[in-house]
């Protein structure tokens, strides 16, 4: 197997693994944050707007972690250095 | 038509414009369109401000904006909110109007490339010492590094790293992540589905402005005001100590 199909699998089978493993914290994350928002809200529903504005911040805070996978997964996909790398050996 | 291509992740990359050195590319051309909207925006609008029981109805969206803005900061720091205003406003007026101008047909945000969040970031970076040493002195500033004692300083240089790249790379990826899901959405299922992602987009690049703009509050409040939340405990302790004995 050249180092193409091999460089080309490497960041394939990452940029999958990378995005499933990487949702999996943020996803739990995010479900524990609206579970106790929600009951927050139940609990005491004339707090609702701060706690849905808070919420709304916490959320964006978790998902930036799943984001930081998915631009990882976006560079190895489109953007990949190594990839660049060889085809520019080869190239020159 | 598409101006960044699906297999283009930044706006960077999309160059129109090249005369030896010289590279325009699609980031700079919206960023200085987003500059010069919000420039002349409020220009015209401050020509012609009002004292009276009525105003124009652009003075009041301003002031809206503006007292939204600085009760924002009021919360994080508890007074001196107003020297924090022009930066923290700026950076939030900056970032949700390239945000919110997505709907534009042709339009692609300058936040969805890495360069322009860096320079925010950066911005943050520097501002961050800037409001520190001129809020408690340089002596003063540099002693929050080696608190609570000398071990802490590599953390806490790392810190100042890690959360620069963290607050780029954030903004980055969420505008980032969405063209390109609308990108994709376009390609399997046109029409409908790509407009409501529009919609959320919207929400989206809203909240990503107030969390850059709180965050830099944050940052910058926790570098300036942290010594002297210490000290006014240390003297209610002394104080509730004193009145004990």
């Amino acid at each position: 197997m050249d180092s193409f199909s091999m460089v080309a699998i490497a960041s394939i089978i990452t940029a999958g693994l990378c995005m499933a493993i990487g949702s999996i914290g943020p996803a739990l994350g995010q479900g524990r944050a609206v579970h106790s928002a929600l009951s927050s809200i139940a609990q005491q529903p004339d707090e609702r707007n701060s706690l849905t504005r808070t919420l709304f911040v916490g959320l964006a805070m978790i998902e930036s972690i799943a984001i930081y996978c998915f631009v990882i997964s976006m560079i190895l996909v489109f953007a990949n250095p190594f990839w660049t790398y060889f085809i520019k050996k080869a190239g020159g | 038509m598409e101006v960044v291509a699906i297999n283009q992740i930044s706006p960077d990359q999309v160059i129109l414009f090249q005369w030896g050195w010289i590279v325009i590319n699609a980031t700079l051309v919206y960023t200085w369109a987003v500059m010069g909207l919000l420039v002349a925006g409020s220009l015209l609008i401050t020509r012609g401000l009002s004292r009276g029981r009525t105003i124009p109805r652009w003075q009041n969206l301003l002031e809206v904006i503006l007292s939204g803005v600085r009760s924002e900061i009021r919360e994080i720091v508890k007074e001196g909110a107003d020297s924090y205003l022009p930066f923290i406003g700026t950076l939030f007026l900056f970032i949700l109007t390239s945000n919110l101008l997505t709907f534009i047909p042709g339009y692609v945000a300058p936040t969805s490339a890495l360069s322009t969040t860096s320079a925010l970031a950066v911005a943050v970076f520097f501002a961050v010492p800037i409001f520190g040493v001129s809020k408690l002195g340089i002596i003063e500033y540099l002693k929050e590094y080696f608190r609570p004692n000398i071990i802490f300083f590599p953390f806490h240089v790392m810190g100042e790293f890690s959360r620069t790249l963290a607050l780029a790379v954030r903004l980055f990826g969420n505008l980032m992540s969405h063209e390109k899901v609308i990108a994709i959405l376009l390609a399997v299922t046109p029409l409908f589905f790509p407009i409501v992602m529009q919609a959320l987009g919207l929400l989206i690049g809203l909240i990503q402005a107030y969390i850059f703009a709180i965050l830099a509050m944050v940052y910058i409040a926790s570098a300036s005001q942290a010594h002297e939340e210490t000290e006014h405990k240390k003297k209610t302790q002394d104080q509730t100590i004193q009145k004990g004995g």
